[in-house]
């Protein structure tokens, strides 16, 4: 994998970019002695990478978050410090964007330094089971509308086809081809399928990349 | 027809149009919000009418409109927005109109929070407008039943000819599941007494919740009363959890009941006997298998997100036989499994 300064995961809302971030910016973790994950999502009140803020904290990655997430405040505003994740290219940065359009609105006054520098990775994130992106016709039309209100093109794809924990090796392999005709429509390349760990080594796919899932305390045991 | 991975919102907005409701009204407000946004997307499509009316009191004034037409209607929001319907939804009961209200609950009162409560039970379960009137209240706690439940609550509201109410929490709202969509039905009213036109044919059918005489309001209310006895008699609806050998009862619903289902986990694992009742159907209350189940038990626990609002039910259905003792949280917190199991080793410990 070629790391970029920034890597952003966009898409449409509940396709799995706030874990797949996570996850995203511990690998980084391993390679690299800064990291940053900030969370630009200011549209979803709840399930934000805050959640993970433990997590995060203990793999030494640095978090930019709004101060007003999972609070009572539903206000959309995100920190100064945002502009320094951008800005300061001494750390390696990890973007979750909000979900569809309405979310990827708020990447449009960080998206001049971004493309200044030149040196990222906008990954779309798709999940073939959720039901407005079922097909790749519908994807695309989703990935065009974020394009257009973040002011970045994508760059790549990540087929992250799941049903949350009804998940099976086909569920992955039917994103996967939808994934291919939403590359060929796109003319952009599948980076990788991310699955859930302890079904990775099932997946006969070639670019599997494993990730875990934050646990929610309403999950029965 | 295969899951998809869905919203809670998400499958409330699908499963209704499902249902064959084509008219949404609404007006945005945390946590609900992805039921307008979905409704927004989809009407277009499919012929429907999505309307962001100018405010909650209008929406729910539009569903009337649609309601004495025939058809199924619906609006929905959250705490603050649902209290602004009210005058709206006693309206509706009052003219024996059929519709869906969804409160998908957030902390109250005031404009409270946008996290997750359950603190509007009374508002729903014992009427927040004016008037003698009951509302049906299903209280979903998966994504499936938030696609199922709204079925359900559209079907039950024209068998009665009465508003029914989805009453969610924001976590069910915004939480994602796995969903198999009930398959898509073309909806046909047949309901004799809608204003559509008499083209000369019939008599003038009159929707109205005002009486000048008062002998004939009040045979409607006494009328009302006996289709709410049916309701009662007939469409109760729970679901019991490991309470066959149950020493200790908690009853739960919604999130609370998803949380007390771990809680009871781990009670088993330590030798208590622990199970759980969730009323699905919050009016009519599960009163019934309550009492019943007061005989064998040492004691209830309600687990709410409020500052005990269930638990008023709770008693008045067991009688007093045994105590019932509260678990909750408010202002958008959530009990969390380790507080519902501490509760439930107090009351085997025998405090109550």
């Amino acid at each position: 994998m070629n790391f970029k300064r920034v890597t952003l995961f966009a898409g449409h809302y509940g396709s799995g970019k706030t874990n797949l971030a996570v996850n995203w910016a511990i690998d980084l973790k391993k390679r690299f002695d800064r990291v940053v994950i900030a969370d630009l999502d200011i549209v979803n009140p709840y399930f934000r990478t805050k959640d993970s803020a433990a997590l995060l904290k203990a793999h030494g990655i640095e978090t930019v978050s709004s101060e007003y997430a999972n609070s009572n405040v539903d206000l959309p505003a995100l920190p100064s410090e945002m502009y320094g994740v951008v800005q300061n290219r001494l750390r390696y940065a990890v973007l979750d964007i909000g979900g569809d359009d309405r979310g990827a609105y708020a990447l449009g006054r960080f998206a001049p330094y971004i493309l200044e520098e030149n040196d990222f990775e906008m990954i779309f994130v798709a999940n073939f089971c959720r039901p407005l992106t079922q097909n790749a016709a519908d994807a695309y039309e989703v990935m065009r509308e974020i394009e257009h209100a973040g002011g970045i093109p994508f760059t790549g794809i990540v087929n992250n086809t799941n049903l949350s924990r009804l998940t099976v090796p086909e569920t992955v392999l039917e994103g996967s081809e939808k994934a291919e005709e939403l590359s060929r429509l796109s003319g952009l390349p599948i980076l990788f399928n991310s699955v859930e760990r302890s079904l990775a080594g099932l997946v006969d796919l070639k670019n599997v990349y494993p990730i875990d899932i934050q646990k929610k305390y309403y999950e029965l045991y | 027809m295969a899951k998809v991975l869905m919203k809670g919102n998400e499958a409330i907005a699908e499963a209704a149009i499902r249902a064959g409701c084509r008219h949404y009204f609404g007006y945005p407000i945390t946590p609900q919000t992805e039921v307008a946004a979905y409704m927004s997307k989809r009407m277009p499509k499919i012929g429907g009418t999505f309307l962001q009316a100018e405010s909650e009191i209008s929406a729910v004034n539009m569903v009337y409109g649609v309601a004495s037409a025939g058809l199924r209607a619906m609006t929905s929001s959250s705490s603050p927005g649902v209290s602004l319907k009210q005058e709206g939804i006693s309206y509706l009961a009052g003219c024996d109109l059929p519709a869906l209200i969804v409160n998908v609950q957030r902390g109250g009162p005031g404009l409270g929070g946008i996290q997750p409560s359950q603190s509007d039970y009374f508002q729903a379960t014992k009427g927040g407008g004016h008037g003698d009137y009951h509302l049906i209240v299903l209280a979903p706690a998966s994504v499936q039943e938030m696609a199922d439940l709204t079925v359900k609550a559209f079907d039950l509201a024209d068998k009665y000819r009465m508003p029914a109410m989805l009453l969610a929490d924001g976590t069910m709202g915004q939480m994602m599941e796995p969903v198999e969509l009930p398959e898509p039905a073309e909806y046909k009213p047949d309901k004799p007494w809608t204003v559509t036109g008499t083209e000369n044919r019939r008599e003038h059918n009159i929707v109205n919740s005002l009486y000048l005489v008062p002998e004939q309001l009040e045979q409607k209310n006494l009328e009302r009363y006996e289709k709410y006895a049916s309701v009662e008699k007939n469409e109760v609806m729970y679901e019991e959890y490991m309470t066959d050998d149950a020493d200790i009862c908690v009853v739960a619903f919604g999130i609370a009941a998803r949380v007390s289902k771990n809680a009871i986990t781990e009670a088993r694992k330590r030798g208590i006997k622990a199970g759980l009742i969730r009323p699905i159907t919050l009016w009519p209350f599960p009163s019934g298998v309550i009492r019943k189940t007061a005989d064998k038990v040492k004691g209830f626990i309600s687990v709410e997100l409020s500052m005990g609002q269930m638990i008023e039910d709770i008693r008045l259905a067991e009688e007093c036989k045994k105590p019932v003792t509260l678990c909750s949280r408010v202002g958008g917190m959530i009990p969390s499994p380790e507080e519902v199991l501490n509760a439930i080793i107090k009351m085997e410990g025998g405090e109550n």
